[in-house]
């Protein structure tokens, strides 16, 4: 259990958070033109990262907006918390 | 070989005070090559290198685990075991593993304390009540011995379950596969390790797997803490860890890793001498025969290796079992812990060859590997022995994320995902 910093609302217990995942998967610009590989890397394919991970959260039980965050996910430290659509964070 | 475990050699070792048993398992120093290198040292990893010895007469192979042996899930789960899974793929592989469950401490010579106590599922809506009853329609086609019990049935078989209908959930029914049941986890590991041992494997403690060697598609070897080991053939069974090993080897498994909690309460006399489980409540619970209640809460929802998971999520389950059984209000809890699951897309597993030769995964297992043990290492042992899948769990194989053959366990195995 941690503390997030809602970039909306400010900080809160995670349990008033989901978690979506990694983030910055690009969707397909070209669904039709996929191969089986491709759609299999988009759909399941997952980096699982053991130490910092861009991820997208959304903050379900409050402004239920989606945000992203940099985690290290071998001690659940947050490094950083940006608004969709910015560019993730350099260090 | 080694001493058979038995009354006399129980009463023969009395006489020295049980101070000269003989080791279970060597500490040996790895050699520069094997046939086979298993990497991680769980129950279903030490099962491997027990049946690749054992059946495929591959005896130069080693066990590489970087903490202790059963040191991680093995040791940290709530060692329910059943099979009443709803998929035929899934029912053939677990029985498979329920059936060798039966023999194994005799097998071993080295008590399990395989349980047959009864695995219950319990219905809380409408629409429990209809999976569930497909689920054991499905389980009988399939040679899985399942019965549907209503709830005054459910009550008798577990008379301390609150089968009242004013609570938040009632019960309006349950599964039973009285095959089921549980086993000592830490003993499984143990004896699967002193067999292997027995017939020449090398167990390999403290040993961490840094990078793995590849000439283009095939492997050499593996780099570990103890130096470079030489190998044709790998088999990656490390659990919460599959995706840190297989981006050693450059490979992307379809696999997220979160934490799973379990929590154990002080022991108390026998209350409950079967396993009851609720997947819409999220509460299972059964006891263990030292009378610790053994209660499994659910997963995080988030990528996790720490090792720890979130409060509410413990908090929900003990919400449910307290709805549930009324009488435990007062106990009080002793440990609690989490253990780093890793979860496929489809809630099933992996047992398969990869893109790269000489290159195994099994992996994917989740929330519910324990009760797979045996059978997981049989059929990966069959698959790297064979380099070609056992027809039980060419259903598994890592491909199905590719032609979409997943095979769909999530929530239709009537398991608390």
């Amino acid at each position: 259990m941690f503390l997030i910093n809602c970039p909306f609302c400010g900080e809160r217990e995670q349990s008033e958070f989901k978690a979506g995942g990694e983030a910055h998967i690009v969707r397909p610009k070209q669904p039709t033109e996929l191969s089986d590989d491709e759609w299999a890397e988009y759909l399941f394919m997952r980096k699982n990262i053991k130490g910092i991970q861009f991820e997208r959260w959304n903050h379900v039980h409050g402004c239920r907006k989606w945000f992203n965050m940099v985690r290290d996910t071998s001690n659940d430290q947050i490094k950083a918390v940006y608004k969709m659509g910015e560019k993730p964070p350099v260090k | 070989m080694k001493n058979k475990y038995s009354i006399f050699s129980l009463i023969k070792n009395a006489f020295s005070y049980h101070e000269n048993w003989e080791k279970a398992w060597k500490d040996p120093e790895p050699k520069k090559e094997y046939d086979a290198i298993i990497v991680g040292g769980g129950g279903h990893g030490l099962a491997t290198a027990y049946y690749l010895a054992k059946k495929h007469n591959m005896k130069n192979i080693a066990v590489v685990e970087k903490g202790w042996i059963g040191g991680g899930n093995t040791g940290r789960n709530t060692t329910i075991i059943r099979s009443n899974y709803l998929w035929d793929a899934s029912a053939g592989l677990y029985d498979h593993a329920l059936k060798i469950w039966e023999d194994l401490s005799q097998e071993l010579n080295y008590n399990v304390m395989f349980s047959q106590r009864g695995v219950m599922n319990l219905a809380h809506n409408l629409q429990d009540v209809r999976d569930l009853k497909r689920r054991t329609h499905a389980n009988r086609l399939n040679g899985i011995d399942a019965v549907y019990l209503n709830t005054e049935e459910v009550k008798k078989f577990c008379p301390i379950i609150n089968t009242s209908q004013d609570i938040r959930y009632p019960v309006l029914g349950g599964t039973l596969q009285r095959r089921a049941g549980t086993a000592r986890h830490d003993a499984v590991a143990w004896g699967y390790a002193r067999g292997a041992d027995e017939m020449g494997v090398d167990i390999i403690q403290n040993c961490e797997v840094k990078g793995i060697k590849r000439n283009g598609d095939t492997v050499e070897g593996i780099e570990t803490t103890k130096g470079f080991i030489k190998t044709k053939k790998i088999g990656v069974v490390a659990a919460g860890h599959s995706s840190v090993i297989a981006n050693m080897a450059g490979l992307k498994l379809p696999l997220e890793s979160k934490p799973l909690q379990a929590l154990v309460s002080e022991p108390v006399k026998p209350i409950i001498d079967t396993v009851v489980m609720s997947n819409a409540v999220h509460a299972y619970v059964s006891q263990s025969d030292k009378g610790e209640l053994v209660i499994g809460a659910g997963t995080d929802d988030y990528v996790s290796y720490s090792q720890k998971g979130s409060h509410d999520i413990v908090e929900g389950t003990l919400n449910a079992i307290l709805e549930l059984y009324p009488i435990f209000s007062r106990m009080r809890m002793l440990r609690q812990w989490g253990g780093i699951v890793d979860i496929c897309p489809d809630a099933s597993p992996i047992i398969s060859k990869t893109s790269i030769k000489g290159l195994y995964f099994n992996c994917g297992w989740g929330t519910g590997g324990f009760k797979a043990t045996p059978g997981s290492g049989d059929l990966f042992a069959h698959t790297i022995a064979n380099d070609e899948p056992h027809k039980l769990n060419a259903a598994f194989n890592i491909n199905r994320f590719v032609s979409g053959d997943l095979v769909d366990e999530h929530g239709a195995a009537a398991v608390a995902h």
